[in-house]
């Protein structure tokens, strides 16, 4: 029984749609996009096209959908279309349970560099390299807000190697997982961040540091980060009873948090553990200003990955069981947001086929199917997708441009 | 070569918030059509404003008096002090017409990123502000950003000697979310509801 199914018995009357769908896409400058505009229904996609098409672009336009950092970790200002002075910008109409958003992102124009007088244009500065986000036709006040409306998830060919690179790339991935049933998560991480940033500023400046301003900066960042630390340790439980069973040909996984905030959380309360890692940061003061970086907090953890049948760590396993094990967490997290948040999740699968024999494409299309998602999927050969089941929206790129292949890629 | 008149009154429009070199070359056309309804008694209004509206030594609002009319007005609560971040967060305290009593404006938050230390704001004065007497509640309105939260956190430290009751605004107000873009029924209910440090 999928979860709308079970929403539906549950109320008695006819539900409301739980998957998240783009019904309509515009693009500028975005890349090697000049200019698009997309409707779509509400049934996966399938983008094919020859190497350097843009295939990986368009996802990673609907990756800024969502707060943070976009599925290529670039630099805002490197997403502009080369030779372009206006800066890129991603618009989009979604469909979801809680009915339709408008949502409005891109690159915030530079601003005037050549004022430096004030402490104000030191500010704007900064921030030069900011994303604006507007929320049905309304400016958001960060792009935080966004987790409220959006849920997506990615996987790409990168993070093929995320068992064997080093712990930043598993705990953003972790983090996405998180934000996917906890949306506050996103604005916790970025305060937590941000009072850290500030600290470490504060203690590299010579002199005496102010006492009073790094303790209110250590407070916040306590505060936010036992809040992201719990976060991560509620959805990882939650997670693992989804993943015990395994899932067709996927594995079953088993998920450990390593980190100082969430392993305290296991026995102490809240409270405690904020009070102990605010003294914690008051007392490494001088360690960390020699050290130039915070030493420890809920910056550091990593999350550890079993191939449960195995018995082995996920870093140990084979190339096509490690995108297993990563697409069994996804279709796991996927189906957790639907059934609690009652929201299905758009999942951005960057060549997703490669590395998969057809038993696991097979069962893949047919999980995809029953979750209801809008896949995004890549490929530069479209026949590998051609046994999914159910409607699908096959686009091919070229140069930067799109075309519906199939006549039923407009059918509502 | 010399820059003319007009790029240079375009430039130093596009420096103001809310306008880009479009917008400003749209507004400078429309000045210049206009020359006697809108040119030239704007030249007049920023001629006198700059001569005239000055920094509240008291408080740091901006007004043709000092002090400034709200802290010249006996009918206001002078127990009560509203610290805010920026004059335009006052504006928006007083179109909500929800606070009777008098404000201090901080010119900014805490951020080492950007330099600016506690050294940088109306911080010191507020302190004395306060040290002089007559303040019962001092509430703290500051944005629920990392920088206006280390800030409200560094002033009720600052404060805490003096032993005067220290109070921030509670809010629905999205993190981030700044007092400027609040509707005025909601700051008046966040002021209403003001809860203890
Ligand atoms: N800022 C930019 N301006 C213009 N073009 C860019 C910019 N950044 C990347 N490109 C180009 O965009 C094209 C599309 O890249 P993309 O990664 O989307 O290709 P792809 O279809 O995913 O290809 P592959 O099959 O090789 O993964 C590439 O040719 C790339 O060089
Ligand atoms: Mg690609
Ligand atoms: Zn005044």
């Amino acid at each position: 029984m999928t979860a709308a199914d079970r929403l539906a018995t549950e109320s008695g009357a006819k539900p409301a749609p739980l998957r998240l769908a783009v019904r309509r896409l515009g693009l500028s400058q975005f890349r090697c996009y000049d200019s698009v505009r997309l409707d779509l229904g509400p049934a996966p996609v399938v983008l094919s096209g020859p190497n350097g098409a843009g295939k990986t672009a368009l996802l990673e336009a609907l990756s800024y959908l969502s707060p943070g950092q976009g599925l290529r970790r670039a630099r805002l200002a490197e997403v502009t279309r080369l030779g372009q002075g206006e800066p890129w910008a991603v618009s989009a109409r979604l469909d979801g349970p809680e009915g339709v958003s408008e949502i409005g992102t891109g690159l915030a124009p530079a601003a005037d560099r050549d004022d430096q007088e004030s402490r104000a244009a030191r500010q704007v500065e900064r921030r030069v390299e900011r994303r604006i986000v507007r929320i049905d036709g309304k400016p958001a006040a960060g792009p935080g807000e966004l987790a409220e409306r959006v849920a997506l998830l990615w996987l790409t060919p990168p993070m093929d190697r995320l068992f064997q690179e080093g712990a930043p790339g598993r705990r953003r991935f972790l983090d996405r997982l998180v934000l996917g049933l906890d949306p506050r998560h996103a604005r916790q991480a970025a305060a937590y961040e941000k009072a850290m940033r500030e600290r470490t500023r504060l203690l590299k400046e010579p002199g005496q540091a102010d006492r009073r301003w790094l303790g209110a900066l250590e407070e916040r960042m306590a505060a936010a980060g036992v809040a992201v630390a719990a976060a991560r340790l509620s959805t990882l439980t939650r997670l693992e009873q989804a993943l015990e069973a395994g899932d067709g040909p996927f594995p079953a996984a088993l998920l450990a948090l390593e980190g100082t905030l969430e392993g305290a959380l296991e026995t102490m309360p809240a409270t405690a553990v904020e009070e102990r890692f605010r003294a914690g940061l008051a007392d490494g003061r001088s360690r960390d200003r020699e050290a130039g970086q915070t030493l420890s907090g809920p910056h550091r953890s990593d999350l550890r990955v079993r191939h449960a049948a195995k018995g082995l760590a996920a870093g140990l396993c084979s190339t096509g069981e490690q995108k297993a094990l990563l697409i069994a967490i996804v279709l796991a997290n996927a189906r957790l947001q639907a059934a609690e948040r009652g929201m299905v999740p758009l999942l951005l699968l960057d060549e997703v086929a490669a590395h998969l024999d057809a038993a696991h494409r097979a069962a893949l299309f047919a999980a995809l199917a029953e979750l209801g998602a809008q896949a995004w999927m890549t490929g530069t050969d479209r026949a590998l997708f051609a046994a999914m089941p159910g409607e699908v929206q096959f686009l091919t790129v070229r140069d930067g441009r799109l075309d519906s292949v199939a006549a039923h890629a407009r059918i509502e | 070569m010399a820059e003319s008149d007009l790029d240079r009154l375009i430039r130093l429009l596009a420096k103001l918030p809310g306008l880009g070199p479009r917008s400003a070359r749209r507004a400078v056309l429309h000045l210049l059509k206009h020359r006697e309804l809108l040119l030239l008694p704007l030249k007049d209004g920023l001629a006198q404003a700059a001569e005239r509206v000055h920094e509240c030594s008291r408080c740091g609002n901006l007004d043709a008096i000092d002090p400034c009319a709200i802290c010249g007005d006996e009918a206001r609560d002078q127990s009560l002090l509203c610290v805010v971040e920026d004059v335009s967060d006052l504006w928006a305290l007083e179109r909500s017409g929800g606070f009777r009593g008098l404000y201090h404006v901080l010119g900014g938050t805490l951020s080492a990123l950007d330099g600016v230390g506690p050294e940088d704001l109306r911080i010191d004065r507020l302190v004395s502000r306060v040290a002089a007497g007559g303040i019962t509640e001092v509430i703290l309105a500051t944005n629920a950003t990392v920088e206006g939260q280390t800030t409200a956190h560094y002033i009720t430290d600052r404060l805490a000697p003096g032993g005067v009751a220290v109070t921030r605004l509670a809010r629905g107000v999205p993190m981030g979310g700044e007092l400027d873009y609040l509707d005025d029924g909601t700051l008046a209910q966040a002021l209403k509801a003001r809860r203890p440090l």
